[in-house]
């Protein structure tokens, strides 16, 4: 039984794999319309996040597959306080495969240990987050063609930005990868990612404090969101929250082919005049991950592609 | 050199360092021991200043002494039998602690269900880091 509760679970080539996959899936969709017919996925959704089960949910639906599921805690049996553990045993029965956010750290974990079916993590808490990761690194390789040799500019709430932690565990596995952190002070990348991460890999890495100074060096700005629940009082979050808005003037200095990723929901952070640009590629980004939610799905139930048809 | 003097038969538990020995006796559940059991407090050492001491009559069945290890790296753990020293270990860190340490994460599943077991992995042997197996949170001496 393999599941996937954080990006490292997979390996670099487990990776590729399933990317490539999703490519295909971007490259003829069609071809894929049946692949699960029959098989169901459970999203167990102990919070709500109607973007990712939505994505999860479409992604099995393009594959002729059903889905089943509960989309907030109070909506659930666990509600009524039943474990996960016992949660998973019954929902094992009922479906092939499972999607489950959790707002505790470990969740998907647990469901793990007690599940027959593979469980995918669609987040937990701050901790992981895998299929965004795979989402920022399917948008990366289809239009960039490659994770190497790439200088990468993280903008925004590095601090407790949980996409951009693991987008960093993620990429350092590959070559020439450059970082560039591009934060206020308050809310820069924790030395601990830098101490375990980073410098073990030997990436490069600067830290700015200025978006425009970094621009022109960047294959691809990624932009987060500062989250008002990560600051203790008001004043902070509005001084801080418009430091970093992307705008067509700051974007003037930047490469013509830059791609400018967003996790989305995005609030302001990304002015909309930039959203006709054509390096902006955020909402491309949210469609690349109902197709790589489509490769994992496919893969964890160890079905294989359908040869193409000429 | 030791003084295991009154221990015929058991295990001495030396070179804690001082102010640790409270957490050693806790954490190995001695309390919970019937034989006798005596902490030591700030001892003179000549290698470490002041340390604590636990000498435990009779070896006890039920604890893992590599534990030990996990809460304090400087001890040496003797086995005594017939009044001398037979063994001397150097404890050596357990891949995996369940049930003897809780995750302290608020975050953390193990925070709402009650029923789990508290579980740590050794993901660094060289700085003796352990991290929670759920929520990867690195459990703390302190
Ligand atoms: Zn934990």
């Amino acid at each position: 039984m393999k599941h996937l509760l954080s990006p490292l679970d997979l390996s670099v080539e487990e990776t590729g794999q399933i990317l490539s996959l999703a490519e295909e899936m971007i490259k003829a969709p069609d071809r894929f319309r049946s692949v699960c017919q029959g098989k169901k996925l459970a999203t167990l959704f102990y919070e709500p996040s109607t973007r990712t089960r939505l994505s999860f949910e479409a992604a099995m639906l393009n594959l002729g597959g059903s889905i089943l599921g509960f989309s907030s805690a109070d909506s659930s049996s666990a509600a009524k306080g039943e474990s996960v553990a016992d949660t998973i045993r019954v929902i094992s029965s009922y479906a092939d495969i499972c999607a489950m956010r959790h707002p505790k750290e470990g969740a998907p974990m647990v469901a793990a240990q007690y599940a027959s079916i593979p469980v995918i993590n669609a987040g937990d808490g701050g901790h992981n987050h895998p299929t965004q990761t795979l989402t920022d690194l399917l948008t990366i390789q289809s239009l960039k063609g490659r994770l190497s040799h790439l200088t990468i500019g993280l903008c925004g709430d590095l601090k407790f930005g949980r996409t951009v932690h693991s987008l960093i565990h993620a990429l350092v596995r590959y070559e020439g990868i450059h970082f560039i952190m591009i934060s206020p002070e308050e809310l820069r990348l924790p030395s601990y990612i830098k101490k375990e991460v980073l410098e073990p890999a030997g990436t490069p890495y600067q830290e700015l404090t200025s978006l425009e100074d970094a621009m022109p060096k960047l294959d691809v700005l990624y932009m987060t969101r500062v989250q008002r629940e990560r600051f203790f009082n008001e004043e902070d979050y509005i001084r801080l929250k418009d430091t970093y808005i992307l705008d067509k003037q700051k974007l003037s200095g930047a490469k013509d082919d830059m791609l400018i990723l967003h996790p989305l929901p995005r609030v302001n952070e990304i002015a909309s005049e930039v959203d006709s640009d054509p390096r902006a590629v955020y909402f491309k980004q949210a469609e690349y991950g109902v197709y790589v939610r489509m490769a994992l799905i496919m893969t964890l139930l160890g079905l294989q592609a359908p040869e193409a048809q000429f | 050199m030791l003084n295991i003097s009154g221990l015929n038969s058991g295990v001495v538990i030396d070179h804690i360092k001082a102010g640790r020995g409270m957490d050693i006796y806790s954490y190995l559940e001695l309390d919970k021991y019937d034989n006798s059991v005596a902490i030591i407090k700030n001892a003179k050492s000549s290698k470490m200043g002041k340390k604590d001491i636990i000498k435990i009559e009779g070896i006890p069945d039920f604890i893992d002494l590599n534990l030990v290890s996990v809460i304090c790296d400087s001890v040496t753990i003797n086995i005594i039998r017939g009044g001398v020293i037979i063994e001397k270990k150097e404890p050596s860190l357990p891949e995996q602690v369940t049930g003897i340490f809780r995750c302290k994460n608020p975050r953390c599943i193990t925070s709402i269900e009650q029923d789990l077991p508290h579980s740590f992995r050794l993901t660094n042997p060289h700085t003796r880091t352990y991290r929670c197996i759920y929520c990867e949170q690195e459990w703390s001496r302190a």
